[in-house]
């Protein structure tokens, strides 16, 4: 169970209508591949964010299958089209079920 | 000079497993079973795929990678030498402003990182860049 799981977006407040703007995504994440090993040598088993996602009115952004390669605090940039005012939701979803969210408004000028 | 029983228990140990891992390497086949799986065979002709990673990488516990390809559907990034290659699949939805991501990925050691990209007219693009690793990031 990953603890102090922080996600941090960044998202401009405003765009023009159908503006592309660039996002910035980072979570606070051990990713534990399942390949390291304790101090006696057992295998810490794998715990990592698998998906992300980001939607804008609930349609999709970007979809992200994520591996044990992923690093620590997976970090995302990546590009989205604003048509118009709204929302951004993003989600991850880890290993052991649990979902982390973060949304940001953007207003259309 | 000579081994005592343990020794050469260990010494025939050691050459059983370089064995099995040189037996593991010839096939090669995680890399093209994940890139078969991708394309479902199909040829990889196109072209419009760019793959930015560094050429040297001090930490490979964080190598920053780019992926673009304009008119792509998804991208899916191998890195070959680690001890499982998949490393993502990036699905660009319709709002997506370009078909371009970057993120921050661990490598093993030094090696080639592929991406193949799917283009929405159903061709298949592939791009490859090796990375040399100082430290490796797999942990260990």
């Amino acid at each position: 169970m990953a603890e102090n799981v922080t996600p941090r977006v960044r998202v401009p407040k405003e765009a023009a209508a159908g503006e592309v703007i660039t996002i910035k995504t980072l979570i606070s994440h051990p990713m534990e591949s399942g390949q390291r090993k304790d101090k006696e040598g057992n295998l810490i088993p794998r715990s990592i964010i698998n998906r992300f996602t980001c939607t804008f009115n609930g349609e999709t952004v970007i979809d992200v299958a994520m591996e044990p390669a992923i690093s620590t605090n997976p970090y995302f940039e990546f590009q989205a089209k604003v048509p118009e005012s709204g929302t951004f939701t993003f989600t991850w979803i880890d290993d052991d079920g649990s979902t982390y969210e973060d949304t940001k408004e953007i207003a259309v000028a | 000079m000579s081994f005592s029983r343990r020794q050469t228990l260990a010494i025939m140990a050691g050459s059983g497993l370089s064995v099995m891992l040189g037996g593991r390497m010839a096939l090669a086949t995680p890399t093209e079973e994940l890139i078969a799986n991708f394309t479902g065979g199909a040829e990889i002709t196109g072209e419009g795929l760019t793959l930015t990673a560094p050429e040297i990488a001090e930490n490979g516990n964080t190598v920053p990678v780019e992926v673009d390809a304009p008119g792509a559907e998804s991208i899916i990034l191998l890195a070959t030498g680690n001890p499982n290659p998949d490393v993502g699949v990036f699905h660009f939805g319709p709002l997506a402003g370009a078909q371009m991501a970057s993120t921050r990925i661990r490598l093993a050691g030094t090696q080639e990182v592929v991406a193949i990209a799917k283009m929405s007219d159903g061709s298949f693009a592939r791009a490859a860049q090796e990375v040399k690793v100082t430290i490796g990031g797999c942990g260990g």
